[in-house]
């Protein structure tokens, strides 16, 4: 049951030390919190990070500009299509690039069906923590669906490197619009078992309720995007406030907690999953007619029949292959709604083939600075379903 | 708001402060002084007409060539109510590298300011605890600097000539290790 938290100054006593990680079933990733415990009361704790950092940003100034999409891959590796299409559509912004509207679409659908893949593992992974694994090996079945909606889009499942610079390297497959209709019509009702498992469940309730509140002002002070802010009740959404792709053509709506507690983050992420049905639902079946990448020969790769028959396209197919594209000088961000927040991606280009600088925001690296603020006074037991709630992957953390 | 008006609102206040200011890809650069980078922040983040009270982010860059301003930090500021997006860059020279820390104004900058730090040498004035935060922390150089190659160039076992990049001298190589 969860308990409010109490003022530092009342505990006395004992204080034991406590590692939560790095390799830890609570922790759900690499990353390592040192706890100062009296009792079950957490009284101070300490964070250390890193254990998977792959110098990303050092590696993207050594890359064309292509070659850096495998590398958002492995940010948040639970939704890695909206890594990938952000980053085409940095990359678009800078060279100054219309997609069709086609594209715009094919992108809603595959990046609102990584929400839903992302937001599935978060909140089946808080019901698994407070004891209800059935809802989470359920679930998984429909997130199976969604990895193989990947598959038939670009062959690849977990590390997508969906999309090209421009668009897509092919149209929706027959089997890709069999299996979406599919998915479409079953999952609403596979999904609201789970609802029904969880969201009124009164020991389920009792767990989340009040765990680590964590208010407006100080969540906009730590930066929190994301579900984690809205569960505050701020609804900053970066697809309202700045559409991309489209997204002012949808109807849908952004759900906002009040207290900022896990349950409110819960409750924001499964919202936010009917949200995106209705959202994949209207792009679905309102999908223009047109090509499925624009027309930037420069960085997208042509058709292989077209580099053997075609002098033109084998040129552009050896520049692109070699990295040897030219890029206008600039810098340019660029921001779309992950699944834990804002991505933002700030790309300077001096004109080479490569960027010269290249940072991504991570929402993940940012709002978990404040786990010690939010789990200071708390239970044990509360500050392990805070960070499932959070949802922080260790990919986005270390960069 | 549009970023002329933005600009001029700041102007107001910070007139002299203001180096540069360019409008890239629609959203609002001013470079200024790093010594008015704390007044500026506040100004912007309590301002009521401009209230950027959210940081979107904040990080560093190495321009090697631009002598006397080589470092650089950029910050982006966010004001959720209009829809304000402000982008500040402060420049300073490599041999001394420190400016104000901004986490005094917002807690999120804590973490970001440390893997600048980290990656860049920069040193903030005012943060509770500059540690390294991603490399281990007996590591003695920063990263991103622009002069240290992709790999780690503590490492022997790994020379460049067997990868192709540079130095790769095909005499050097077989005098050397053909005998």
């Amino acid at each position: 049951m969860s308990t409010e938290p109490l003022e530092i100054d009342t505990l006395e006593g004992e204080f034991s030390t406590l590692n939560l990680g790095p390799t830890h079933p609570a922790t759900h990733g690499i990353f390592q919190n040192i706890l100062t415990m009296n009792g079950e009361r957490i009284y101070h704790s300490e964070q250390t990070v890193g254990y998977i950092h792959r110098a990303f940003e050092k590696i993207a100034e050594h890359r064309p500009f292509n070659q850096i999409t495998p590398l958002t891959d492995r940010l948040n590796y639970c939704s890695s299509p909206i890594n990938n299409l952000g980053w085409h559509m940095t990359v678009e912004k800078l060279i100054g690039c219309t997609v069709p509207k086609r594209v715009d679409y094919m992108r809603v659908i595959i990046m609102e069906l990584a929400r839903i893949a992302d937001h599935l593992v978060c909140n089946t992974v808080i019901a698994v923590d407070t004891g209800a694994l059935t809802g989470f090996t359920y679930m998984f079945q429909e997130r199976e669906k969604i990895y193989e909606l990947y598959e038939e889009v670009c062959g690849a499942r977990l590390t997508t490197n969906i999309g090209r610079i421009g668009g897509f390297e092919r149209d929706f497959s027959p089997a890709f619009h069999q299996k979406l209709k599919k998915f479409l019509a079953e999952f609403p009702k596979k999904f609201q078992e789970f609802c029904d498992l969880t969201e009124r469940n009164r020991v389920f309730m009792d767990r989340v309720i009040n765990a680590c509140p964590f208010d407006a002002e100080r969540c906009l002070n730590y930066g929190f995007t994301g579900p984690n802010l809205r569960a505050a009740g701020v609804d900053y959404d970066v697809r309202v406030m700045n559409p991309y792709s489209s997204y002012q053509d949808f109807d849908f709506i952004i759900p906002v907690g009040i207290s900022g507690d896990t349950y409110d983050r819960y409750i924001v992420r499964q919202k936010e999953i009917w949200e995106s049905v209705k959202i994949i639902n209207q792009a679905y079946n309102n999908l223009p007619e047109g090509d499925y990448h624009a027309d930037v020969p420069e960085f997208y790769l042509p058709p292989k029949d077209d580099v053997y028959n075609n002098m033109e396209a084998l040129i552009y197919h050896f520049k692109i292959v070699m990295g040897e594209m030219d890029v206008p000088k600039g810098e340019v961000y660029h921001s779309v709604e992950g699944g834990n927040g804002e991505l933002g991606y700030y790309l300077v280009s001096d004109g080479g083939r490569k960027p010269f600088r290249l940072h991504f925001r991570r929402p993940c690296f940012i709002y978990y600075q404040a786990y010690p603020e939010m789990i200071k006074g708390c239970l044990l037991s509360d500050a392990v379903v805070t960070l499932s709630s959070l949802n922080v992957i260790a990919g986005e953390l270390d960069a | 708001m549009t970023n002329q008006e933005v600009l001029d609102h700041v102007r107001t206040k910070f007139a002299d402060q203001i180096l540069e200011f360019d409008e890239p890809y629609g959203m609002l650069t001013i470079i200024i002084n790093r010594d008015a980078l704390l007044p500026m922040v506040e100004f912007i983040k309590t301002d009521e007409v401009l209230q950027c009270n959210f940081m979107t982010d904040l990080c560093g860059m190495h321009h090697p060539d631009q002598l006397g301003r080589e470092l650089g930090m950029v910050y982006m500021f966010h004001g959720m109510r209009k829809n304000i997006r402000i982008r500040i860059k402060c420049f300073m020279p490599i041999d001394d590298p420190h400016i104000d820390s901004i986490t005094s104004l917002f807690k999120a900058a804590n973490w970001m300011e440390r893997e600048t730090f980290d990656f860049y040498g920069i040193k903030f004035k005012g943060h509770p605890d500059l540690r390294r935060i991603l490399n281990m922390d007996d590591m003695d150089y920063h990263p991103m600097l622009k002069q240290y190659k992709l790999e780690d160039g503590t490492r022997t076992d790994k020379d460049d000539r067997f990868f192709g990049r540079d130095g790769h001298d095909g005499v050097e190589f077989d005098q050397r290790y053909i005998k």
